[in-house]
């Protein structure tokens, strides 16, 4: 085998641009910045791409899609973060992006990575489902305590309880040059509200949809999740950007949360047919097709201590 | 080879001796309670960390109410007690299992406060446990929370109740079974504890196929998965108590 000489000039360069990649990684995670770099996908729109993990130290909870519309009368944020840092690190970026007012937040659904960073726009109106402020009010503790425990330092003077959010009523509504359609879906929470830019076609689906990242089911209710999939599909879109993992100009992200939703329900359901223990749900074998997914094991056991209790009321009664 | 080194050879082979002897003794998990789990569950009696007693359980508690665990002895003679326990919960013990003609197998769901080894401990004819388990991660709660029965004040309607559905798989019959009861631990705001304390599993022929002691930390309205030999005669009844005096009684009919 040949070796190649690692005193060449070119693998030198290449250690020291790694050093650089590792000592900026660390420097980033000591300074508690999320590094938010916007992504355009449309005109006027902007994303910010979330990793395709679970919280944590490293990331700070930076696993979320989040996004802006730059309208000529101010910028529409869709959903706020994880925290209050990620929040102000959004606003900032935005306004690196555009010198316009930030005249709108509108929150997707209840889900802890979605609003925590509304302190940062507290000047701002925020907007989400009725039942979303509610659901907020239920679980908000509970949320907090535990991204304080998975992330950490990031967290750090995040509250909920302080920003006032007003209800969606509205079904569209025209600001300047942009008309934005509301709709009220759910099954991943009980209120889960997707925004369609008709001027763009840009459909922001909150974690209705997720691409190459396993959903989430802590307050699913899947066969509502199965119709709300098929009301998004049937929606006239060009790009789609889903809650969590890459943004997609087809239905393949749809699909694919179709696909793992049902095999979830089924496996589960018949496991529990037959007289599997909830451990041994556990130990069942993932379909290789989901096998790249991020956080798929995690997020499979998180399932099962959710839905298996359901399925297995049934047989008892 | 001068006598020095003879020496020092010699010796390195009886530190890797001792080495070797003091590993098996060592536990595997490194809890800071071991020592005092080995005192006061096990008595101080002999101990051997041994893989062929299994605790299946996922490593990390979603629902702290509910952690779902599994215990499995494999190619292990005369059993005489099966111990679960959880090191760093406020109540340790977690149940016993006295499987007498019967597979080694029993799952069922426990509560913690937080991240804690789960330990199966099986006592074999000879006075010597051996013992297994993992560590589970966990946020906690569960044990100080109050059980849902009491929080919706209905629990006494269905106290006793048993629910259950058998099936016969791989020439074994399979039983899950739910008993219902709050299981209160005593350590959530005046809710004083309440709990099934044990209960048998008997054949129609009036023979008890095992014991099952159970402790608070088991969840609310137990669930328990057995696999029963399908030649055992049918019905099966489930006779016990709770620390009130209400007695288990009832027939598992399918």
């Amino acid at each position: 085998m040949k070796i190649p000489n690692l005193n060449k000039p070119i693998y030198l360069l290449l250690q020291i641009f790694l050093m650089i990649c590792l000592v900026q990684q660390v420097l980033a995670v000591e300074k508690l910045d999320y590094q938010l770099e916007p992504e355009q996908i449309a005109e006027d729109t902007y994303v910010f791409i979330g990793a395709k993990e679970d919280f944590s130290y490293e990331n700070g909870g930076n696993i979320v899609n989040t996004g802006f519309i730059v309208t000529e009368q101010g910028v529409v944020v869709i959903d706020s973060g994880p925290s209050k840092r990620y929040g102000q690190q959004m606003r900032e970026a935005i306004s690196k992006v555009t010198n316009k007012p930030i005249i709108k937040i509108l929150i997707t659904h209840h889900h802890p990575d979605h609003f925590l960073g509304n302190q940062a726009f507290q000047d701002v109106p925020i907007y989400a489902l009725a039942e979303t402020i509610k659901l907020i009010k239920r679980d908000g503790d509970g949320f907090l305590d535990n991204l304080y425990r998975m992330s950490g330092p990031w967290m750090s003077g995040t509250d909920f309880s302080v920003v006032e959010i007003k209800a969606l009523v509205l079904k569209q509504e025209k600001i300047a040059n942009h008309t934005l359609k509301y709709f009220k879906f759910g099954g991943h929470t009980s209120a889960d509200l997707v925004i369609l830019d008709e001027s763009t076609g840009v459909l922001f689906t909150g974690d209705l949809v997720f691409h190459n990242r396993t959903l989430t089911t802590p307050h699913a209710d899947p066969e509502n999740w199965l119709k709300s999939l098929d009301k998004i599909k049937a929606i006239d879109f060009n790009i789609i950007v889903p809650g969590h993992g890459e943004v997609a100009n087809n239905i393949g992200p749809i699909e694919q949360t179709r696909d793992y939703l049902v095999w979830l329900e089924s496996t589960i359901k018949q496991a529990v047919e037959h007289g599997l223990d909830m451990t041994e749900v556990l130990a069942l074998p993932i379909p290789e097709r989901f096998g790249s997914f991020g956080v798929l094991k995690r997020e499979y056991i998180r399932s099962v201590s959710h839905r298996y209790p359901v399925y297995e009321k049934l047989i008892f009664n | 080879m001068n006598k020095f080194q003879h020496t020092f050879i010699f010796a390195l082979y009886v530190s890797c001796f001792n080495f070797c002897f003091a590993t098996s003794q060592v536990d595997p998990l490194d809890s800071p309670s071991w020592e005092s789990m080995h005192s006061k569950i096990l008595n101080n009696e002999p101990v051997i960390f041994d893989d062929r007693v299994q605790i299946s359980m996922p490593d990390f508690a979603e629902d702290p109410m509910n952690v779902p665990v599994s215990v499995q002895v494999n190619n292990l003679e005369n059993i005489e007690e099966i111990v679960i326990f959880a090191d760093l919960n406020p109540i340790q013990k977690v149940l016993s299992f006295q499987p007498f003609h019967i597979k080694p197998y029993l799952s069922f769901r426990i509560k913690v406060e937080q991240s804690t080894p789960v330990r199966a401990a099986v006592r074999t004819s000879d006075g010597s446990w051996h013992v297994g388990g993992s560590w589970l991660e966990a946020a906690g709660g569960g044990c100080t929370a109050p059980s849902q029965g009491r929080a919706a004040g209905n629990w006494h309607e269905t106290l006793m109740n048993v629910s259950s559905r058998s099936w016969i798989k791989n020439e074994l019959g399979r039983v899950r079974f739910r008993i219902m009861h709050p299981m209160d631990t005593g350590l959530a705001d005046g809710i004083p504890e309440f709990y099934l304390e044990y209960f048998d599993v008997v054949d129609a022929g009036g023979s008890v196929l095992a014991k099952i002691t159970t402790y608070q930390p088991i969840s609310e309205n137990p669930v328990f998965t057995l696999d029963i030999n399908k030649e055992i005669l049918k019905p099966i009844n489930l006779l016990g108590v709770d620390n009130n005096g209400n007695r288990l009684n009832a027939q598992i009919e399918n």
